[in-house]
């Protein structure tokens, strides 16, 4: 190995096409659809749906058929995988074009996640499918908060309990704040991953992840939430009354459903490790979007940020935009340092943390920069400046807010346990 | 491929590095210090280690190993022992390095070989002027031709080891074209007055002088890089790489000094890392060094790729000015009233850490 930023041509070229679906069909459609919010970013998912479609079925097919190559453990080693890589340069070209329409797409996203981090293979084939077939597009969604649960996921309400008789799970609460919640189980024949408890007394290790399908008896999409940004994302709440799934769509092995551990738990935090870092690249997405735009305003204007002058002969203006230039790419490395370990399988808590911590704040103030040096225009709902301010500030809450994720990465340095800095 | 992995040759020199901060530099960076003096035998130890000397071409006995990657890293865990002993070991590849890059084949072979010797050769370079602002792209101090010679004529600032080095390599711009060039500088030449030491707030171990130059003559052959001159933007590019590496380097040693008190230092009953106001202020000094340190790696990466890194280097540069004096002064706030005591480095490591965005010109990778 040596330290190398060589991101490789195909994943370069990936990002070109994802570039062009950026600019046909979320960045003309990117102030309507704020405007309008709930109204669908149809020509966005209309072109999404058929891709990933076959990168899902692509997926599912060499799980059922492990090709010899990877199933030899030499080859394994020498072949570093790409895939985390190019969904951080995907996600934050997307996000680039409109943070709100990449929400949409359609595609078993978090949910899907879960089940590859715990789901068995049975349940990987059997629930991922439907995002790998068909001609109308399907959701995945992650239900985990709950209205008196947010950061402390642990003191969740929603419950499961085992029906020996029918052998169902009932689940019973409320979960808000589900991206693509009602997508996946009112408009397309989607699937929720719900995390509920089957025993309070036993704190987190009571809690599982279950399946729910669309369609099922019980399950209704309560408030559709109006939002300060991402306003083209669906976030809606569910509320479950004794709604029946049936036993094997609680998720993961036996031994995990069994566990009197907080494997399940773990599970979910896992997912976060390797979800982290894409916000962290939507992040840097909406980012660069402001920056560019600012850049190109302000030269307009007649004021070019050099490379090469000292503090002193700086102005206000280009220090500031010198300032959010430099935490952008702190904050770009950092997130591809992060997805880089994942490639490399190794644990990546602290720096997908770091990556998501460092990318809100950077884009955010980018963004919030952009509003307040371009003026009039800047503040005008004319331009978009003032929407990526609106669209920045969800990297910094969703996903672990900037507080939660510093408790994290403090932890980490710290050798703490959560008993020891909370 | 992405990789955040040094090579294993470089992890090697890292980790020898590393052995060398802790058990010579930081034994000594107090009382050096105090004192005003680095120990003869640590430097020694340092130019040992064998940077300067690798990277001088095989051709002339070296290993033609001038490696940008390889020079943050060493310069990170440098400055991770002490600054002043850093640059102090350093000093002379701001004279050979150039040379390497840019010297004619005359320049090389003669100037060259010194720097293979066992024991460090003292030489220097002098760009940095005194003044309020300092603008490397308007350097004051001047080189005219007269008579077929140069003449320069002007004043420089913090010159490392200018009493002790045999050669000095002087920035300068031309008074007529206003190209600016380095200029091999024998310190006996009649002109060069070199006044007693500089007293700054920081580096003490690190002597560093004013210098006047008063119609120095240069013959033409000790321009450096000869008719053709040298690269001076791309030496301030690798001046900008260094001093970020070199800030991470302080930065470090101050984050973990602070973490690891804050672990051990009990009030009421419980270690005050346990408080979120400690704890989330080293989140913060931890997540700002890594981002500059990636920085300072991604420009010298381009660099070793021979491209252009300027605006890399440059905002690797301004981040790390920012970085080393946000992390230095929380490092001291962390130790509470012991941070203010000279006993404990914390406040060192802040009066060297503030530096950063004045030190053009003292280091080099």
């Amino acid at each position: 190995m040596a330290i190398d930023f060589t991101v490789p041509d195909n994943v370069i070229m990936q990002a070109q096409m994802v570039k062009f679906i950026a600019e046909t069909t979320m960045r003309p459609y990117a102030r309507q659809l704020d405007e309008n919010e709930h109204e669908r970013p149809t020509a966005f998912v209309e072109q999404m749906w058929p891709i990933l479609k076959e990168q899902q079925r692509a997926s599912l097919e060499r799980l059922e058929k492990p090709s010899s190559s990877e199933s030899g453990d030499g080859e394994k080693k020498k072949k570093v995988s790409t895939q985390y890589l190019r969904l951080m340069v995907m996600v934050e070209m997307m996000a680039w074009g409109d943070a709100g329409i990449y929400l949409c797409l359609p595609a078993a996203a978090l949910g899907g996640a879960a089940i590859e981090a715990v789901g068995t293979k049975e349940q990987k084939i059997r629930l991922l499918s439907r995002f790998a077939e068909g001609e109308q597009p399907v959701w995945g969604a992650m239900a985990i908060t709950e209205p008196g649960a947010g950061s402390d996921n642990s003191a969740m309400a929603t419950t499961a309990e085992f029906d020996e008789e029918t052998n169902e799970w009932v689940l019973n609460g409320e979960k808000i704040f589900i991206t693509s919640g009602k997508l996946a189980l009112e408009e397309s024949n989607g699937l929720v991953i719900v995390w509920a408890t089957v025993n309070k007394a036993a704190g987190r290790a009571g809690i599982k992840p279950f399946v729910v399908e669309a369609g099922t008896p019980g399950v209704s999409i309560g408030k559709v939430e109006i939002k300060h940004g991402i306003r083209a994302s669906d976030t809606a709440a569910i509320v479950f009354n004794n709604a029946r799934i049936p036993a094997d769509n609680i998720l993961g092995s036996p031994e995990v459903q069994a566990s009197k551990e907080d494997k399940g738990f773990k599970g979910a935090m896992a997912t976060f490790d390797a979800s982290r870092p894409l916000v962290a690249a939507s992040a840097l997405g909406v980012g660069r979007a402001a920056l560019e735009f600012l850049k190109e305003k302000l030269a307009e204007n007649g004021i070019d940020i050099p490379y090469n002058q000292p503090y002193h002969k700086l102005t206000a203006i280009q220090r500031d935009v010198l300032e959010a230039e430099a935490a952008m790419k702190a904050a770009h490395l950092l997130t591809l340092r992060s997805v880089a370990m994942l490639d490399e399988g190794l644990h990546n808590s602290l720096e997908a943390s770091m990556a998501k911590v460092k990318a809100g704040r950077a884009s955010t103030f980018a963004a919030q920069k952009a509003v307040e040096l371009l003026g009039a225009m800047g503040y005008s709902r004319e331009w978009l400046a003032e929407k990526w301010m609106r669209d920045s500030k969800i990297a910094m809450i969703y996903e672990g807010t900037d507080q939660i994720n510093t408790l994290i990465i403090a932890r980490r340095i710290l050798g703490y346990t959560r008993h020891e800095l909370s | 491929m992405v990789s955040f992995t040094p090579t294993e040759d470089q992890q090697l020199l890292v980790d020898t590095i590393n052995r060398y901060a802790l058990n010579d530099i930081r034994k000594i960076a107090h009382e050096a210090d105090e004192s005003g003096e680095a120990p003869l035998n640590v430097v020694k130890t340092g130019w040992q280690i064998g940077l300067v000397p690798s990277a001088v071409p095989a051709e002339l006995g070296g290993f033609g190993e001038l490696s940008a990657i390889t020079g943050v890293l060493a310069a990170e865990e440098l400055a991770f022992g002490d600054l002043a002993v850093a640059l102090h070991v350093l000093t002379p590849a701001l004279f050979a390095y150039p040379v390497i890059l840019y010297g004619t084949a005359e320049q090389r072979e003669t100037l060259l070989p010194a720097f293979l010797e066992e024991t460090p050769t003292p030489a220097t370079a002098a760009l940095l002027e005194p003044g309020v602002f300092f603008d490397p792209r308007d350097l004051k101090t001047t080189a005219a031709r007269r008579d077929g010679r140069i003449i320069l004529n002007g004043a420089k600032a913090y010159v490392p080891l200018a009493a002790e080095s045999q050669h000095m390599l002087v920035y300068a711009r031309d008074s007529e074209s206003g190209r600016v060039d380095g200029y091999i500088v024998a310190r006996d030449t009649a002109g060069v007055q070199i006044e007693k030491r500089e007293q700054l707030m920081g580096l003490h171990a690190l002597p560093t002088y004013r210098v006047h130059f008063n119609d120095v003559a240069v013959e033409p052959d000790m321009v450096l890089g000869g008719a053709v001159g040298c690269d001076y933007e791309a030496l301030l590019v690798r001046g900008n790489v260094a001093l970020a590496a070199l800030a991470v380097g302080v930065a470090r040693a101050s984050f973990e000094y602070a973490r690891d008190y804050a672990k051990q230092r009990v009030q009421f009953n419980k270690p005050i890392a346990q408080n979120q106001s400690i704890a989330f202020l080293l989140a913060d000094m931890a997540l700002e060094i890594d981002g500059v340190r990636l920085m300072a790696w991604e420009a010298a990466w381009k660099l070793d790729k021979g491209e252009d890194a300027t605006q890399e280097a440059y905002l690797a540069r301004q981040a790390a000015n920012k970085m080393a004096l946000f992390v230095t002064d929380g490092g001291l706030q962390v130790l509470g009233g012991y941070g203010f005591i000279r006993e404990y480095p914390a406040e060192r490591w802040l009066r060297n850490g503030r530096g950063f965005p004045t030190f053009d010109g003292l280091a080099l990778i």
